[in-house]
């Protein structure tokens, strides 16, 4: 399937509407870390540069404000569409942010094992697998201090319905 | 006093880096007569992260809660955290949706059928509840200080999703603070990313946005941030020594949740809005409070 149909089946957005009014990337916080803007991954899609897009660290890097689907002045909810071109990035084994890529895999991890999220948990294993353990050891005294972390997983008492749900979208293997 | 219930969903901040948060979010609503029912066994609704991965399975992490809370018997579930409300909103869309209720609940071991309605805390106590009813209830006005509120960028966004407020310049916060007695700033960047968890493997991201947010509270005067969001406290109030050492601000601003100021107006016990907990100190804002 070509790119733009594919995106746009996905994400059940008309990103041929697009006229590049730039809107989305004027309000969009993140672009200063973004090697390519987001107006621009939109005319990517409309051209067909499927490898350009998904090996962008852009894909990666929005956070999901909502700041550009809010502002789209054709109705495109952008943030969809860049969710959808993580997904797809993901799918094709692309990671040109590995520890964001990571941080996710870690948190939902987490999540299949305890049912909640055990924070400190993640942050060790996270910190561990990226080489990053210097990054906030700053923070430490204060969050000690202030008892921000819980040393132990608070799992939920029906822990396997949350990983048969994990479970299952693998054996689907949903797209 | 009005009464009401609904079911509570807390999210997995409220029992770990927000407890603050949770406990003065109870306490407040406890003075108000509004009756939080909590989900019993609610499991993580998925956060950013799973709908980075995929929308049926995020959907479907927070379907689980969704179907628990219908059976509880309320027309609403509220909950303190925007990131917990956009996903479980969302996701009540998606399984009102005949093309997509069925991939979403063959994930589930007991299908949603008719999600109840999520709101956030903040909507049902300024829409269900009423900021004039609040106000009637206010013991001690927070005398004057002066507070710019912060709502994060998905509290209100997008509108068609959240139905909350103006999505832009959203008042909620502004005016419940104005009722508690604080003189509430403007604020150009209420909707503005904090850099959300990005803080952990790209912090300078959330040095920058935060860093912003921080900056312009201080060039507003402001004595104190009021905000809505664990993620958004947790970049503003935390990092904040990080942040600072970058240039942004020059001096300390403590970063409340909104239910700890308005709870010390309704007048609940100090001890259980968690003050301590807070990593600025918010010292000189509660002495000019207590006058």
């Amino acid at each position: 399937m070509d790119f733009v149909r594919e995106v746009e089946e996905r994400s059940g957005q008309k990103v041929a509407r697009c006229y590049q009014c730039g809107n989305c990337t004027a309000g969009c916080p993140y672009n200063f870390a973004y090697d390519i803007p987001v107006n621009k991954l939109m005319r990517y899609i409309q051209s067909g540069k499927r490898d350009k897009a998904l090996e962008s660290k852009a894909v990666w890097l929005c956070g999901s404000c909502q700041s550009c689907t809010t502002r789209c002045p054709n109705n495109i909810d952008v943030c969809r569409v860049m969710d959808v071109l993580r997904h797809m990035a993901r799918e094709s084994g692309k990671k040109s942010e590995r520890k964001v890529r990571l941080f996710a895999d870690t948190f939902l991890e987490s999540v299949e094992k305890h049912g909640r999220v055990y924070e400190a948990g993640m942050m060790a294993k996270f910190a561990a697998q990226s080489g990053n353990v210097l990054g906030d050891l700053d923070l430490a005294p204060m969050v000690l201090a202030k008892h921000k972390l819980k040393f132990r997983p608070h799992p939920i008492r029906k822990r396997k319905a949350v990983e048969d749900i994990f479970k299952r979208f693998r054996e689907n293997g949903h797209k | 006093m009005k009464k009401t219930t609904v079911a509570y969903y807390p999210g997995c901040s409220a029992v770990g880096t927000s407890v603050e948060y949770e406990k003065s979010t109870r306490a407040v609503c406890d003075a108000l007569g509004i009756q939080l029912e909590e989900i019993q066994d609610w499991s993580c609704c998925g956060s950013s992260p799973a709908h980075t991965v995929n929308h049926i399975l995020s959907a479907a992490l927070s379907g689980r809660n969704l179907a628990l809370a219908g059976s509880m018997g309320h027309d609403t579930v509220a909950t303190p955290c925007p990131s917990c409300l956009i996903n479980l909103r969302t996701s009540a869309r998606k399984i009102e949706d005949p093309k997509l209720c069925h991939k979403v609940n063959a994930l589930l071991e007991d299908p949603c059928e008719n999600p109840v309605e999520p709101k956030s805390v903040l909507q049902v106590i300024v829409e269900d509840y009423g900021v004039d009813e609040v106000a009637r209830l206010i013991r001690k006005p927070l005398n004057g200080l002066k507070v710019v509120c912060y709502y994060g960028c998905i509290m209100t966004r997008p509108p068609e999703l959240m139905r909350f407020d103006d999505p832009e310049n959203p008042m909620a916060m502004d005016d419940l603070m104005e009722a508690a007695g604080a003189e509430v700033l403007p604020f150009p960047l209420k909707v503005e990313c904090c850099g959300a968890s990005s803080g952990i493997p790209r912090k300078d991201i959330v040095m920058r946005l935060s860093g912003k947010l921080l900056h312009a509270a201080e060039e507003c005067g402001a004595d104190a941030i009021v905000s809505a969001c664990p993620l958004c406290q947790m970049n503003l109030d935390l990092r904040q020594s990080q942040i600072r050492k970058e240039g942004y601000i020059s001096k300390p601003i403590p970063v409340f949740y909104f239910t700890q100021l308005l709870g010390t107006a309704l007048g609940v016990d100090k001890r259980s809005l968690r003050f301590d907990k807070l990593v600025v100190s918010p010292k000189r804002c509660l002495e000019k409070i207590s006058g």
